[in-house]
């Protein structure tokens, strides 16, 4: 179902959390709501599902306006962080009791658990308690009891933040494969851009209360709007560096390094200071431009190595190539970089 | 426990030095069967004439059967009362954003802090106006009041273990405010409301003062009423009666104790884990 926040605003007493959002989530579709600590994504997850009041500002699910629909006539499915299951009860009954609640006849309560059951592959564990089930599973048990009564959307707050990190690899598929083979509607919070770019078919990207882009995956890996975009996907992360526009070239201060204006970037007027970011995987044996710097960290990842580089200016940028023997640490290098491949950023982050 | 330590050491320490108890204890017992010579300690005779009073009722003196059914209802109502008020009073002070919350916390921990025996004469002069003065009711729930306080506090702090995040996937899930508090929250304060139960029942039965001031009559009386009027009683005073309904007025606690004593020592153990 097709979910729409319209214009929603939260304050906690006199401080505004969220300010004026505006977000369509599409039918079936996996949104992921991208943002630090404390941006408000949770507070906006659970204004969906009717936890918190709007402050002012509309919630439609469909064509139906729910803003002061109360949480359990919303029929929202949401898993927690903490999994929240219900500790006294076995798994079977913890599944079931969303259906209990609707008063649904034994034998269909039955079949639905089993259903759900064999979808999340916990067939075998519907007679343990929560406590006696690893965290993985504990996962799949919350996935079940949100799904088993076709919510109208699927919300999902940090959902791996607590599982290891092969868990969590074999959980962010499955909870992926799940939510296609359901079509549910689906909204996925992390502060986790792996998780958001990997899982979902769009990422909402938050800051302060405030979505700075909304884009899939590829496009606002390729064309972020703003330097926080850029600076919060990719890993390793993007790497800035400040320049002055001078002579129709990106001149950077005290490095002897000159850069060419990238096309698609707008006028720059001579003189403007700006912000360059480039990535690490662009910053190599190629390109149009050339960088000098010294070696100063290799970082050995198995197929690639990462190299620091520091610049005569101090600043330091990142690459990250097939693994050089040419190159060792402390080495003076010179490497390329493309300049349609540099983004380039006002001072305040807005991309130029 | 005491691994490496020799333990012989301890227990022949601690058995001399509880003796004279151990030897208290058993004499309450053996006196209450047996006759000894005056000035001695060694019974020549058994005898059950102690325990007559179960079943003849002394004149002037209601039956002991009344009275034991009296404290049954005194201390098991008033335990009644106190889990009803703190289980759902606790939830309200732990969970719901009610105006004027800390007042009332703090206003709780005051009222705990009175001493039941300086508001008795306000409490007789109340219940006599209200006419519930010399009835079970009244007395019982005096009791339910003092005692509530001290229940509120514990069901809070139960309370406040349970994560919220339950409460909010049960009401995502469909359940009402209410569902959610019994369906969910409270099998999770069960420990909680059973210390809490077992602690209530005690303090009633073991309550003196107020039966005493507020319900003396014959009808109403409770146990430790009755003890108390034995030694009052000048005329014939029966120290080994005195002892025999004093075993019988603590014989369900011990019970009590007994059946329970697993539980209770769990109390804090079976956490909400997971
Ligand atoms: N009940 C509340 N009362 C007051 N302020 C609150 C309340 N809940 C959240 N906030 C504030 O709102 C802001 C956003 O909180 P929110 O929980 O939505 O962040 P988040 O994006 O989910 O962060 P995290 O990734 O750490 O979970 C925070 O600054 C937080 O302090
Ligand atoms: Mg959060």
């Amino acid at each position: 179902m097709r979910i729409l926040l319209d214009h929603f605003s939260k304050s906690f007493g006199s401080v505004r959390v969220i300010d004026d959002m505006t977000l369509e989530i599409k039918d079936g579709e996996m949104l992921a709501l991208l943002g630090p600590s404390g941006c408000g994504k949770s507070t906006t997850l659970f204004a969906i599902c009717g936890i918190h009041k709007v402050t002012s500002g509309r919630i439609l699910f469909g064509d139906r306006d729910v803003t002061n629909v109360s949480s359990q006539e919303r029929n929202v499915g949401v898993v927690f962080q903490s999994y929240a299951l219900y500790p006294h009860m076995t798994v079977r009954e913890n599944i079931a009791f969303p259906l209990r609640i609707r008063s649904l006849p034994e034998a269909e309560i039955k079949r639905l658990v089993n259903e759900m059951a064999g979808l999340v592959h916990i067939g075998s564990l519907l007679d343990r308690r929560p406590a006696e089930l690893s965290g993985g599973q504990q996962q799949r048990v919350a996935l079940a009891r949100a799904l088993v009564r076709r919510p109208n959307v699927l919300l999902l707050d940090e959902p791996l933040a607590n599982l290891d990190a092969k868990l969590r690899l074999e959980m962010r598929s499955e909870i992926r494969r799940i939510q296609l083979e359901t079509g549910i509607t689906a909204i996925l919070v992390t502060h986790d851009q792996v998780e958001a770019m990997s899982m979902c078919d769009r990422i909402a990207i938050m800051n302060n209360g405030q979505i700075i882009q909304i884009a899939t995956p590829q496009e606002m890996y390729r064309n972020p709007r703003t330097a926080f975009v850029a600076g919060f996907l990719g890993n390793p992360p993007i790497a800035f560096i400040d320049a002055v526009a001078r002579d129709g070239m990106l001149a950077v201060e005290n490095a002897d390094i000159r850069l060419p204006i990238p096309r698609e970037a707008d006028r720059v007027p001579e003189g403007t200071p700006v912000v360059v970011g480039i990535r690490p995987e662009n910053l190599g044996t190629e390109g149009d431009a050339a960088i000098r710097g010294r070696v100063s960290f290799i970082e050995t990842q198995g197929r690639e190595n990462l190299y620091d580089i520091t610049l005569a200016n101090g600043k330091v940028l990142r690459s990250i190539q097939r693994v050089r023997d040419d190159v060792s640490l402390h080495d003076e290098v010179e490497w390329r970089v493309r300049s349609d491949q540099l983004f380039l950023f006002a001072q305040n982050g807005e991309r130029l | 426990m005491t691994g490496h330590l020799k333990s012989w050491p301890f227990v022949l320490a601690l058995s001399i030095i509880s003796a004279p108890i151990v030897l208290m204890y058993s004499y309450l017992f053996i006196d209450t069967i047996t006759n000894s010579p005056p000035g001695s300690f060694i019974p020549h005779e058994f005898t059950l004439e102690h325990w007559r009073f179960l079943w003849e009722t002394r004149p002037g003196k209601p039956s002991i059967w009344r009275v034991t059914l009296n404290s049954f209802l005194f201390a098991s109502s008033s335990c009644l009362v106190v889990l009803v008020v703190s289980s759902t009073a606790g939830y309200v002070l732990s969970r719901l954003n009610v105006p004027g919350r800390a007042f009332f916390l703090a206003g709780v921990m005051v009222l705990h802090a009175f001493p039941a025996v300086t508001l008795i004469v306000a409490i007789f002069l109340v219940l006599q106006m209200v006419g519930l003065y010399n009835s079970l009711i009244g007395v019982i729930l005096v009791k339910a009041a003092i005692d509530m306080p001290l229940g509120i506090w514990i069901m809070k702090g139960f309370y406040d273990t349970v994560p919220w995040e339950i409460e909010m996937a049960g009401i995502a899930d469909g359940a009402s405010r209410f569902t959610v508090w019994r369906k969910l929250v409270l099998p999770q304060v069960k420990p909680g409301l059973f210390a809490l139960g077992l602690f209530a029942f005690l303090l009633g039965w073991s309550e003196f003062i107020l039966p005493q001031v507020l319900a003396p009559g014959g009808d109403v009386q409770v146990l430790s009423v009755y003890l108390a009027g034995l030694i009052a009683d000048d005329n014939n005073f029966d120290m080994a009666m005195f002892k025999s309904v004093g075993l019988f007025y603590i014989a369900p606690v011990l019970i009590l104790f007994l059946f329970f004593q697993k539980y209770l020592m769990n109390i804090y153990g079976g956490g909400t884990k997971g």
